[in-house]
């Protein structure tokens, strides 16, 4: 089913909640690797999901529990390692989890999410429950093995998975091109017997019908797709990374800024539709949600050393005699 | 239902696939996972479970280690055979970076019910990548359980506590001990505790901690050493993380001897961490030095008499014991 109105609006919403987001952390706290550039991938997928069904990231990580719908000012305390940041400052930039909305990991280990997805699709399959599990990942992260383990396991046992790739075109300064034996990363899905399908992840409303069509196909039984998003970061690899070569040309940065913004091109489509002046409702709200994010975030408490010990264990281990208190 | 105090003899490989399942029968979450499973002691539970719960993976260590996490993450309890403890280091990305890390990085949001089974396959002729005992490696670990039984009913009742856990438990079971017969509980509800030393023989003299398979060895050990008028104490540890300090420091107190005997390599073992403890917090209860019986810094060899002499022996822990009483 193609979105609604309402739903349209709600991808847009999620769009700009990601852009301003990451905007505020390089005005205030210039930490991580930044989704400008993905959103249309990121949240024209999250809107294919159910608030039940389970996602896994990557350390690119503020896109996805803001595509999925999290709350903002937890996320944002994160960021400033504070404890009522939605992990209580222990995960941070790259590990923003909201559990609440079936987020099980962002994994900052490059192709560690591709079992977990997997993982929880299996859950899915053994309780007889019709969620699925999407599994985001990059293009870099395809050259692990456990890309082909777990998409071979995800074929074999027909489980409810989404593999959907974020492929921006470069893992920090490497191309495509330069690290894949088949340049085509919707291809490999042949070799596991399942389809592949790439998609123009600059275009939000395409990104989710080709998702959706995955769903339905998972949540029926018929086992997992991978999708390839075609897309481009605009930043650089991470915030606070230097780096010394010109591996991507001005141009071609440039090109994808001006002419390939997610952002520009689905405010554009809305236009069409005449939804400029809820278009424009929402972006006042989101910058309020920011801006309130912000703040909620400095005035925030640290968390304490005994935060440490509290989340290591559900049935508790205790703190060995003197270690609490280093 | 079975009687309170009822038994039956069993190995220690048949009390394990019995832990299983009488677990799969009480609480449908519990799924077993590994490679070729019904070889390795399953097949039975193949006749009453459905195939949904139980799972032949392919040859994907790290990924099919990482769908238990997924899994535990998402409402299962998943037991995952990694049949050879050497093969744990193609699965140590999950198991460190992911099970052990994710309820700390989530900030407690998460929990990891997960149980990794996995066996040392030492003293059996199969050379230096199929014969290690990396326990020390995951003792390392904050954020799991490592538990180490040693007798028939402690490998069952051990393996149902830590399925029953809500924390990743990682067990490590010893080939040496898989034809071990004894009577063990039948009891539905039979639990070893997590985290308890089990006190096998009282004595004043010396105390020995032993680890796993070197349990027979330290109670043959003690046998002979009696005869010569030397009592040990003999702690069968059972549990490594957490570890039961209260036990041998207590133990300690009263004989003012230890050894320990440990089969991973001596250096970082598990041997060298009670050591420091025991410095650290019953200096000054000790005569004399602590003594560590371990493997040396070589590798497993393929010979079977080479490798024999690289373990924990009666005359190994004997030597020790005289050269500081
Ligand atoms: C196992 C592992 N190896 C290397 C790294 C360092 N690293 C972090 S991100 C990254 C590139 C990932 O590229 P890709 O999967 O395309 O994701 P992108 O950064 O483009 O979103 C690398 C090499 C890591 N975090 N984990
Ligand atoms: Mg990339």
């Amino acid at each position: 089913m193609p979105l609604d109105r309402a739903q349209q609006l709600e991808m847009f919403r999620r769009m700009l909640r990601i852009r301003l987001f990451e905007e505020a952390l390089i005005a205030h706290n210039p930490v991580g690797h930044l989704s400008i550039g993905q959103e249309g991938a990121i949240a024209g997928a999250c809107m294919a999901l159910r608030d039940d069904d389970y996602v896994t990231g990557t350390h690119r990580s503020h896109g996805h529990p803001i595509g999925k719908g999290a709350e903002i000012g937890p996320l944002m305390a994160e960021i400033f390692g504070k404890r009522t940041g939605i992990c209580k400052g222990l995960g941070g930039s790259m590990h923003l989890t909201d559990t609440k909305l079936g987020l099980i990991c962002e994994s900052a280990i490059v192709g560690g999410g591709f079992p977990l997805a997997t993982g929880a699709g299996l859950s899915a399959q053994v309780r007889g429950s019709d969620q699925v599990s999407l599994c985001f990942f990059g293009d870099g992260a395809v050259n692990q093995g456990t890309f082909s383990e777990s998409v071979n396991m995800g074929a074999v046992w027909k489980l409810p998975v989404i593999y959907f790739c974020e492929n921006n075109g470069y893992a920090v300064t490497t191309p495509v091109e330069k690290s894949h034996g088949q340049p085509e990363i919707a291809r490999r899905a042949d070799g596991y017997g399942i389809p592949g399908v790439v998609v123009d992840g600059q275009d939000a409303e395409a990104v989710h019908a080709v998702t959706l069509e995955a769903v339905e196909r998972a949540r029926a039984g018929e086992g997992p797709t991978l999708i390839e998003a075609k897309t481009y970061r605009f930043d650089e690899h991470s915030n606070r990374l230097a780096i010394p070569i010109e591996y991507r040309s001005k141009e071609e940065i440039e090109h994808h800024r001006n002419e390939r913004d997610p952002i520009t091109l689905y405010r554009a489509v809305l236009q069409t539709r005449d939804l400029l002046s809820e278009i424009e409702a929402i972006e006042a709200e989101v910058r309020t949600t920011i801006d309130e994010a912000v703040e909620f975030a400095k005035a925030s408490p640290e968390p304490e050393m005994s935060d440490l010990w509290d989340s290591m264990y559900v049935n508790p281990i205790s703190a060995p005699a003197g270690e609490g208190e280093l | 239902m079975t009687m309170r105090n009822a038994t039956q003899k069993l190995s220690y490989l048949q009390a394990i696939v019995e832990a299983q399942r009488e677990e799969m029968r009480r609480d449908e979450r519990v799924i077993l996972m590994g490679e070729d499973i019904a070889v390795y002691g399953a097949q039975s539970l193949f006749d009453e479970f459905d195939n949904k719960r139980l799972r032949n993976t392919p040859i994907s260590e790290n990924s099919f280690v990482g769908v238990g996490v997924g899994a535990a993450l998402t409402g299962l309890r998943p037991i995952v055979d990694l049949t050879i403890a050497s093969f744990c280091y193609l699965a140590s990305d999950q198991i460190i970076n992911q099970a052990a890390k994710l309820r700390f990085m989530t900030g407690a949001q998460l929990a990891v019910p997960l149980v990794v089974r996995t066996s040392t396959f030492y003293n059996n002729r199969t050379a230096a990548q199929h014969a290690d005992r990396p326990y020390p490696l995951f003792m390392n670990t904050p954020g799991l359980k490592v538990l180490a039984p040693s007798t028939a009913s402690d490998a069952k009742g051990l393996l149902k506590a830590a399925i029953r856990d809500d924390d990743p438990v990682v067990i490590f079971e010893d080939i040496n001990l898989w034809g071990k017969k004894e009577e063990v509980p039948t009891d539905e509800d039979f639990l070893v505790p997590i985290g308890k030393a089990a006190v096998r023989r009282e004595g004043g003299d010396v105390t020995i901690v032993s680890i796993a398979g070197c349990l027979p060895h330290a109670l043959s050990a003690a046998d002979a050493l009696a005869k010569d008028g030397v009592e040990a104490e003999v702690i069968d540890l059972r549990t490594i993380v957490p570890l039961d300090k209260e036990t041998i420091l207590t133990s300690v107190a009263k004989t003012g001897r230890l050894i320990v005997a440990d089969n991973s390599h001596k250096v970082g073992s598990v041997a060298s961490e009670i050591a420091a403890v025991v410095s650290e917090e019953g200096f000054e209860s000790l005569k004399r030095p602590i003594q560590r019986v371990a493997a040396p810094q070589v590798h497993v060899p393929y010979n079977a008499a080479l490798e024999k002499r690289l373990f924990v022996s009666k005359d190994r822990i004997i030597d020790a014991v005289r050269a500081i009483t």
